[in-house]
């Protein structure tokens, strides 16, 4: 493993990631992606009595499929790193808390999906385990009655407000196998750009987003025409427009290669989500499903995958404080040979 | 990136969409009126039955706040809202759903700590500054008709 500049690692033996699973609300079983989840959950509160509840066992349905694919029982992965964006992650705590897998829960907002994927790639690489779960929820309610307003109250969303994806996604990162493989990865640094607009997310993301994409691009001495795509997690329609206009300044044109998550996850207009999807399940669905299955079946080959968080609280906006945004980045390709730097 | 927040201030209402002002302000235009044209004939109602002006004025008033929880709670409101904006939370019936859909939404916590502490949520604000004005305002009607 090279740092080749402050947090932005490649790997000589690229962890390989083994399994995964998406796991869905029924929202999101309707949008394009449908037929990629592994399963798409009708009743939104899945059989449980709260809505806490409920995303909590949206984990445990990503873990505990994703080691049933690798054949594998809890006793056999060494670390999990999980997150979600309830308060003290209890959504990841009671989602986990039967397993008994050593765990380290996460808080990187929106960006928690590539969070535990660094993490747990660098833990693999570096040879202190041969696996580790790296697992991320969100649910539409759970995020609706925390970070604003009661379901039932007939409040009206702005134009540029996202709709928070009910879902989860979980990676099994490998010491040994056969692909996807994470090639790289890149911790964030936190950008603010002045943002104070709760309901504008993908604006405060988008500077995070860049700097990222940024530095691992001039890290590796690649360019964006190198990926097959360069994928973000939760910019939506806006956020995304301004990532490509701020890395345009920067000279990367990264258009023609780019897309968001939150983006593909719905039909923007006859879903009615205004400027797209969001939460830490939007990135870790889609990433856990269309992403990674394209990878293993050689349609993509080399993904530059960077999801953003927001770093609010409900608290710091009253507060009047602008939103300080983070993107955690991991380079992902179908084969060794896939690798930029290996051609 | 050397872009201060000022320019990147410029970029994002660039890239951020408008509310359709015109489309939203004929809907609640429309659908706020309708509501005020339900109290009409629920008062024209209510008088035709020699129930006297004043137990009409309440009467009307209860009973566009019984539709509304009614309707919040078969989670119609909001469906309705999302299309009517401020012609759904101006009336009466705005209010009664700010105080129905929390109780409902905080059952998960309990009567006490849930729907008790958290009913007046959103409609705290409305009532503590509503009582301040009126406090305020018979102080200066109390003062004018003793002046005078």
């Amino acid at each position: 493993m090279k740092q080749l500049e402050r947090g932005v690692f490649v790997f000589d033996s690229p962890p390989s990631i083994n399994a995964f699973s998406a796991v869905v609300g029924k929202k999101e079983g309707e949008g394009p992606l449908s037929s990629y989840f592994d399963h798409i959950f009708t009743d939104t509160k899945l059989g449980q009595n709260t809505w806490e509840q409920a995303e909590s066992r949206l984990q445990t349905e990503a873990v505990t499929r994703t080691l049933k694919k690798a054949n594998c029982a809890p006793e056999d992965v060494s670390l999990l790193f999980a997150g979600d964006l309830l308060n003290q992650c209890i959504g990841s705590t009671y989602g986990l808390r039967d397993l008994g897998i050593p765990l380290f829960g996460l808080y990187g907002a929106c960006s928690t999906m590539a969070e535990s994927l660094v993490l747990a790639s660098l833990m693999t690489a570096s040879g202190a385990v041969s696996r580790a779960l790296a697992v991320t929820s969100s649910h539409f309610c759970s995020a609706e009655r925390q970070f604003r307003f009661p379901l039932e109250y007939g409040g009206v969303r702005t134009p540029t407000a996202q709709w928070t994806v009910t879902g989860a996604g979980a990676a099994l990162v490998c010491a040994e196998g056969n692909g996807p493989y994470v090639a790289a990865v890149t911790a964030g640094r936190i950008r603010d750009l002045g943002i104070t607009d709760v309901n504008n997310m993908g604006a405060a993301m988008a500077p995070a987003a860049a700097d990222t994409i940024k530095r691992f691009l001039s890290a590796t001495k690649t360019a964006p025409d190198d990926y097959d795509l360069i994928l973000t997690g939760d910019l939506g329609f806006i956020g995304s427009s301004l990532l490509c206009e701020l890395l345009r300044m920067e000279q990367f044109q990264i258009e023609p290669v780019h897309n968001d998550c939150g983006k593909m996850i719905f039909n923007r207009e006859s879903q009615d989500v205004h400027a797209g999807g969001s939460g830490c399940g939007c990135s870790a669905s889609v990433l856990c499903s269309y992403i990674l299955s394209g990878l293993k079946s050689r349609r993509l080959h080399r993904v530059l995958f960077a999801a953003t968080g927001a770093l609010m609280s409900t608290t710091s906006i009253q507060q009047g404080e602008s939103i300080p945004g983070i993107s955690h980045a991991v380079l992902l390709t179908a084969s060794k040979e896939d690798i930029p730097w290996n051609c | 990136m050397n872009l201060s927040p000022t320019q990147y201030d410029t970029l994002v209402k660039r890239a951020s969409p408008k509310s359709k002002s015109k489309k939203t302000i004929i809907q609640s235009f429309l659908i706020g009126g309708a509501i005020c044209t339900v109290g009409q004939l629920l008062r024209s109602l209510f008088l035709s039955l020699d129930i006297s002006q004043t137990h009409t004025a309440t009467l009307v008033a209860a009973s566009l706040i019984a539709l509304s929880a009614l309707l919040t709670g078969l989670g119609i409101y909001d469906n309705i809202a999302k299309h009517a904006g401020a012609g759904t939370l101006v009336p009466i019936t705005g209010f009664a759903n700010a105080v129905v859909s929390p109780a409902l939404e905080f059952k998960s916590e309990g009567f006490i700590l849930g729907v008790g502490a958290k009913i007046f949520i959103i409609a705290g604000p409305v009532i503590a500054y509503g009582t301040i004005a009126s406090v305020i305002y018979g102080v200066i009607y109390w003062l004018f008709t003793a002046a005078f």
